[in-house]
């Protein structure tokens, strides 16, 4: 008889009769229980970030702020409070005179954004109001390098912020610089495809997730635009916690990764099919849970629908493509990723 | 005192986005679209089989079943006999297996024996149509046209109407009382069907019952027959009287050692009757290899699987007394230049029986033609144009005794098309199909979000038990089983409302309308970057070229 | 009640009356045991819901106070000197967003050289990032003036920094009347944000501003700035209605209307010149002293007036920008241009050299002799002075000579008074 059994990576268990034709991958679905459907597929979603908005098309961030948002919106009652690093997304969001943001939203600087997350945290904290959430937001750059003293403040006093590092690899509201988040070998504008070793350098890089665990706080995750029910779990969880948390979010950008838009959903789902962008759980510094890939792809799949990284394909780099396929079997092997 | 507002530029209010309409910076425009599934296309019949099985996914077997008889007045026939066609288009083939279309099919037409849900005819229109032969495409032609308005006269030789889903197919693959059922129900429509009457003149007929319009169903009922070599010291019988004997009960003469000759369908369903009455030993010669046979593999496994021998790259040279002898043959290596594919070694052996059994095909009876010269064969079958007409004015064909596939399926599908050209013609009017849709082809979508739902498979008798009698072989799904095999539908070409476009706009330029009521797009924001086009799972959007 | 104590103390004790409710913090001499006595005040409970943060820079402890007060929070920091520099992009970001934060800044030198010691380069350099800045003479107005800078920033939804000499004032042990709650309360309302981060009532604050409205949002600005003339004067008026003290206002005058020289400073040399002031008239000389205690808004027009008899005005100065010279001065020259009044400008107490009565009497005289030339630097050691411009000189073997340079640079004349 049939193999129903064998569909335990239907993540959604309270579906009664279990739901076949698309899993729980797609948004939504007409047959799936109101409560296995995700924030995104319902028409009272928040939509904390609106039409108008000036993102590039199809930027995975714009997408990824309304993806996280929402669902914390969901989770705490529509109780949010974002503050948000410079960077593209801010840029996008707030030109005057229009704003795209209909949650309570602050921009200060580009480096600060824990910190004064932190603050708003305080004066709720001051307040005695704990139903209100905090969520600090920000680039890879705005995370990884300029706001790092300011994150890893917020890590080290435990302030209750959710901090969302919406991570498309590299500094592209100005224009696609190099960032300590960049990964091997991309071309930026500062890390050109020319000499021996063309794009950025293998050598350095910071992994934010995990030096986030180092410091032990209640609660890190990665995840990505594709996999939205991963995604709002994730936030949801995250919203349990009280204390400093971290997600990273994948987030593809046309223009930095020289890709088509339309292609950037499919680009976040393969970057963490091909084994380079890993999804996983943390608690209080310990590893908890990974998203297993679904079907694993080569990295050249992947690579290939990517301007950044053209030179990598080309025959005398090839040292470059096995270079990035270890990193690929690394995570792999690292994160239980199979 | 300062005035009390907020500051000026740098404090703004919420919502205040919605008037940049982000619109006007696309080139590309997504569109919904229904895109033609591959099973629809594929299946004879016409069926929207994307349509009954969403439908069936949400447990509303009786629309699902609605739509489907909306095409095909069949379903619990064809749920058994089908060589579902379809199947094999089916794009989730190419993610693991097809959908189980034609088990759902079946469970489905159960729910309308058990439910006794019926047809209702059409408005009467006064036109009066007259059908020769109440085979599957006789009757599904009658159907059709009663639901037209149109009176209908079925006029059939046999004793019992259905043709060979009655004469040609045995009861372990089509129970009667299954057979029976769907037929009564287009008979209780108003279909006159007018048994033991075999037309020898149709215009005669047509004339004396005043019939506006005829349609010829007559099937392919005479059984090829060769003459072989030697002294035929056994019974040589005809595959289709063998079938046509058991039915009606008749004296069984498949005794001792009985051989089929012919690799197609018919040969195992005449070795697998021979079996069930108890023949000794049951042997298929087959002039193809096994991957070439035309019977389908399912079918040649159930045979072996019950005791019949299958032997291929054989044909019979003579038979004297009970000594048949073969000439062993082989595969042509020179084939692909347009040489015969199988040709003979010059080597032979021999084997014995009791009873040879010829399967090697049908073809029209031309006798009923004597009396009508406007009718023309042509290779044996009658001469149709593309709606189905025959070279005589007003004179219809359909099925077998048409160019045709053979099947069930397609004989019903020309009872369709036939009637649907003889409701036009009735008209003053010549049929025009309605123009396909584009083809939901398996590149058109993202098999990412489906998730793996291996096929379920029919519950099957045991081969022992299958040897002692006729019972039906193949079972029915449950209900969990039926539904889960309804949801491993792709919904190809078509939104099943996922909700993926809605949820992955970064624009938020769709707009939900709500469960049944699809949604729409939000042209002033939409930038067109195609993402929602990507991203449907079933492929049911399209992006267009703006003018600009 | 009269209390026997720092000013740091006082100070802290001051904005602890105010109810700060977030108050983040960050290590800085002269500044810090303002902040270490918040600290346990918070933690012993006496300063009720108020969270204190230890974070990570001053950087961050701006920023702590930018969200929070956002978030509708009276907020309060401290630092001095480098920690300014350091979080200098947060400081001006403040401003911008118009947060009504208080801070003080325990005035101190900037490095390189890295020097401790108490002037005014620090508040200086933000003197064009938008907040106010007010200077304080003693530590009874320092006390006094945090009280007032709740209130004034909350009314004009700006930050308000308070200048406190460092080590001067901040480490000096005197005896200040520190108000009670009754008192500060009857003075100080509940913060009532102009704008707040408000799940109810959704903003977006800090939006970007193109060349569209950016000259108006600056204009406005320096307008609500001038706006805040007015308010500053009020309240202090109203202060002194409460709590009995003259304290804060925009300039106080010491007989400078009638007085033929006035010294013009800010911050605690007042206290110095006032001793002086007060011989000299004894002596029978028409001297008087003008002290600006708000610095931005720039009370130009107040300065004007009490100046309008005045024939030379000693504008010192505990910072200068370096190849221009004195800042004040400028502003002062600029605010009196109408006048026919003589300004010099004297430079002095840099990096915490002593300011001595002594130095100050001189400079004096020579401006009643005539002599006192337009920029002068206090106390300069010209001997080390001129050996290390020779000293360069001959490695390079370029340029006029030291005494030339001394000389246009207007020093001789002082260093000649040693
Ligand atoms: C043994 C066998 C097994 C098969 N199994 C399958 C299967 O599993 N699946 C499948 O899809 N297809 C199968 N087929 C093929 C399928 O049965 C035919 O393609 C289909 O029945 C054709 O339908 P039809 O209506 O055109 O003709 P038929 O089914 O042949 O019906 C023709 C009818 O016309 C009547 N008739 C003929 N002449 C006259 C006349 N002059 N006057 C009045 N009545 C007349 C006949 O009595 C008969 O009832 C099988 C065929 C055979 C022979
Ligand atoms: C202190 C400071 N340094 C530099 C900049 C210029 N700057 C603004 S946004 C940005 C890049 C942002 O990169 P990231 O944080 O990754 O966000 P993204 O734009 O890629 O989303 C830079 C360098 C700035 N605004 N402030
Ligand atoms: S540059 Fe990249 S991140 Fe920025 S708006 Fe465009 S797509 Fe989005
Ligand atoms: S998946 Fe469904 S719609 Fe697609 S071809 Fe198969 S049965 Fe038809
Ligand atoms: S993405 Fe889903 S909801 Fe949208 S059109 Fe396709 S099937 Fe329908
Ligand atoms: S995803 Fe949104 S913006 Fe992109 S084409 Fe579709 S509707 Fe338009
Ligand atoms: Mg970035």
């Amino acid at each position: 008889m049939s193999n129903q059994d064998s569909n335990t990576d239907i993540p959604c268990e309270q579906q009664t009769v279990k739901f076949y034709q698309t899993g729980t991958f797609t948004v939504g679905n007409r047959l799936l229980d109101e409560g296995c459907r995700t924030v995104q597929a319902t028409a009272e979603r928040a939509n904390s970030l609106d039409s108008g908005h000036r993102a590039c098309q199809g930027c995975g961030q714009a997408l990824g702020a309304r993806y996280a948002l929402d669902a914390a919106m969901r989770a705490t009652d529509n109780k949010i409070i974002a503050a948000n690093a410079t960077g593209c997304l801010e840029v996008f969001t707030t030109p005057y005179p229009e704003t795209a943001w209909s949650i309570p939203w602050v921009h200060s600087l580009f480096g600060n954004v824990a910190a004064v997350a932190s603050g708003i945290a305080a004066s709720l904290k001051a307040k005695g109001d704990t139903t209100t959430r905090v969520i600090a937001q920000g680039g890879d750059g705005g995370t990884t390098d300029i706001g790092f003293g300011c994150l890893s403040g917020m890590f080290d006093r435990n302030d209750d912020v959710l901090y969302i590092c919406y991570d498309n690899g590299g500094y592209m509201n100005t224009g696609v610089q190099r960032s300590s988040a960049t990964p091997p070998a991309a071309r930026t504008a500062t890390t050109m495809p020319v000499g021996d070793n063309p794009g950025s350098s293998f050598t350095t890089g910071k992994f934010l997730p995990a030096i986030a665990m180092a410091h032990e706080i209640p609660y890190v995750a990665t995840a990505s635009v594709h996999d939205l029910h991963d995604l709002e779990r994730k936030v949801e969880k995250a919203m349990t916690f009280r204390g400093a948390r971290y997600i990273q979010i994948n987030v593809p950008c046309p223009l930095g990764w020289g890709s088509q838009p339309a292609l950037t959903i499919k680009l976040s789902r393969m970057g963490v099919e091909c084994g380079l962008v890993p999804l996983f759980e943390a608690e209080n510094g310990k590893l908890t849970d990974s998203t297993k890939i679904r079907y694993r792809i080569p990295v050249e799949d992947y690579l290939k629908l990517q301007r950044r990284f053209a030179h990598v394909l080309k025959p005398q780099n090839t040292h470059q493509l096995d270079a990035i396929r270890q990193i690929a079997e690394d995570n792999i092997k690292r994160y239980n990723l199979v | 005192m300062t005035v009390q507002h907020k500051p000026f530029a740098i404090t703004l209010d919420v919502g205040s986005s919605h008037l940049n309409k982000t619109g006007s910076w696309r080139s590309m425009r997504p569109v919904y679209v229904d895109r033609l599934p591959p099973c629809n296309k594929t299946c004879p019949s016409g069926e929207d089989i994307q349509g009954w099985l969403s439908l069936a996914e949400e447990e509303n077997y009786e629309a699902a079943w609605r739509l489907l008889t909306r095409d095909n007045p069949f379903p619990a026939i064809m749920g058994r006999v089908c060589y579902h066609p379809c199947e094999g288009a089916c794009n989730r083939g190419q993610l693991d297996l097809p959908v189980g279309i034609n088990s759902v099919e079946r469970f489905i037409g159960e729910q309308g024996l058990i439910h006794n849900w019926q047809f209702e005819a059409g408005e009467d229109t006064g036109k009066k149509v007259m059908i020769i032969g109440a085979g599957p495409a006789g009757l599904s032609a009658a159907y059709h046209l009663r639901r037209f308005g149109h009176a209908v006269t079925v006029f059939e030789a046999a004793e019992k109407p259905g043709g060979m889903l009655r004469y040609g197919i045995p009861k372990y693959r089509l129970p009667r009382e299954k057979l029976n059922a769907e037929i009564y129900r287009i008979e209780d429509m108003g279909v006159e069907v007018k048994l033991n009457h075999k037309i020898e003149d149709i215009e005669a007929t047509k004339k004396s019952g005043g019939f506006d319009a005829v349609l010829i169903c007559v099937g392919a009922q005479k059984s090829n027959m060769i003459e072989f070599e030697g002294d035929a010291g056994i019974p040589i019988l005809d595959a289709l009287k063998v079938l046509r004997d058991t039915e009606l009960e008749q004296p069984n003469q498949l005794i001792g050692r009985v051989v089929v000759y012919g690799g197609g369908n018919s040969a195992m369903d005449v070795a697998r009757t021979a079996i069930r009455l108890g023949a000794q030993d049951v042997k298929v010669i087959s002039r193809e290899d096994p991957d070439n046979m035309t019977a389908h593999k399912f079918e040649i496994q159930e045979t072996i699987e019950e005791g019949a021998e299958v032997v291929n790259l054989r044909t019979i040279k003579s038979v004297n007394g009970h000594e048949i002898t073969l000439e062993i043959m082989k595969i042509s290596e020179q084939h692909h230049s347009g040489h015969l594919r199988v040709v003979g070694t010059g080597n032979y052996e021999t084997i014995e029986a009791d009873v040879l059994v010829l399967a090697i095909g049908q073809n029209v009876d031309p006798a009923l033609f004597s009396k009508t010269p406007d009718i023309e064969l042509d290779s044996h079958v009658i001469k149709v144009d593309a709606i189905m007409q025959t070279t005589q004015e007003g004179v219809f064909a359909a099925g077998d005794a048409a160019p045709s596939q053979r099947s069930v399926t397609s004989a019903l599908g020309h009872g369709k098309k036939a009637a649907r050209a003889i409701n036009a013609w009735l008209d003053g009017k010549v049929y025009q199909p309605a123009p396909q849709n584009e083809i939901a082809s398996f590149d058109k979508m993202e098999p990412w979000y489906y998730s793996d739902a291996p096929r379920t498979v029919q519950p099957h008798l045991d081969a022992v038990r299958r040897r002692n009698g006729f019972a039906e072989v193949v079972g029915d799904l449950d209900i969990e089983h039926a539904k889960y095999e309804a949801r491993r539908c792709m919904s190809c070409g078509n939104c099943f409302e996922c909700d993926n476009c809605y949820g992955i706009c970064p624009d938020n330029a769709i707009r939900k309308l709500g469960q049944g009521k699809g949604y729409e797009f939000k042209y002033d924001y939409c930038k067109g970057c195609g993402m929602c086009d990507a991203e449907c799972p079933c492929g049911a959007i399209n992006m267009i070229p703006e003018d600009i | 009640m009269l209390q026997q104590i720092s000013g740091s103390i006082a100070v802290a004790e001051a904005v602890a009356l105010c109810r700060p409710e977030v108050v983040p913090c960050y290590p800085i001499t002269p500044q810090t045991h303002i902040v270490e006595h918040i600290s346990t005040l918070v933690k012993s409970g006496q300063l009720k819901n108020c969270t204190y943060e230890n974070v990570e820079s001053e950087f961050a402890s701006m920023s702590l106070c930018i969200g929070a007060s956002a978030a509708g929070s009276r907020t309060y920091t401290a630092t001095a000197s480098q920690g300014l520099l350091f979080m200098m992009e947060a400081v001006y970001n403040a401003s911008g967003l118009s947060l009504p934060i208080v801070m003080t800044l325990g005035n101190r030198a900037i490095g390189a050289p890295i020097n401790i010691w108490n002037d005014h380069s620090d508040a200086m350099s933000v003197r064009d990032a938008g907040w106010i800045q007010l200077f304080v003479e003693s530590n009874q107005q320092a006390l006094d003036v945090h009280i007032q800078a709740f209130k004034l920033a909350e009314a004009l939804s700006l930050p308000v920094m308070v200048n406190m000499d460092g080590f001067i004032l901040t480490h000096a042990i005197t005896r200040v009347d520190m108000p009670t709650q009754e008192q500060v309360d009857q003075f100080l309302p509940p913060f009532v944000p102009r704008q707040k981060l408000d799940t109810e009532a959704p903003l977006s604050i800090g939006a970007m501003v193109g060349p569209d409205a950016f000259t108006e949002v600056r204009y406005l600005a320096h307008h609500k700035q001038k706006e805040a003339l007015s308010i500053i004067e009020q309240q202090a008026e109203e202060f002194q209605g409460i709590f009995g003290r003259d304290s804060g206002g925009l300039i106080k005058s010491y007989y400078a209307e009638d007085a033929e020289i006035v010294f013009v400073a800010m911050g605690s040399v007042i206290g110095t010149m006032q001793e002086l002031v007060e011989e000299l008239r004894e002596e029978g000389h028409s001297v008087g002293i003008l002290s600006i205690r708000s610095f931005r808004p720039f009370p130009a027009n107040a300065i004007d007036k009490a100046l309008a008899n005045t024939r030379h005005a000693i504008i010192f100065e505990k910072s200068f920008a370096v190849g221009m010279g004195g800042v004040l001065a400028s502003e002062i020259h600029m605010a009196t241009v109408a006048n026919d009044l003589k300004i010099s400008s004297v430079i002095g107490g840099l990096g915490g050299r002593t300011i001595t009565k002594k130095s100050l009497r001189k400079i004096i005289e020579s401006a009643m002799q005539d002599e006192l030339d337009t920029e002068v630097f206090l106390d300069l050691e010209g001997t080390t002075v001129v050996r290390e411009l020779r000293r360069q000189q001959e490695e390079q073997n370029s340029g006029p000579v030291a005494e030339n340079i001394l000389r246009d640079m207007g020093v001789v004349s002082a260093s000649k008074t040693h």
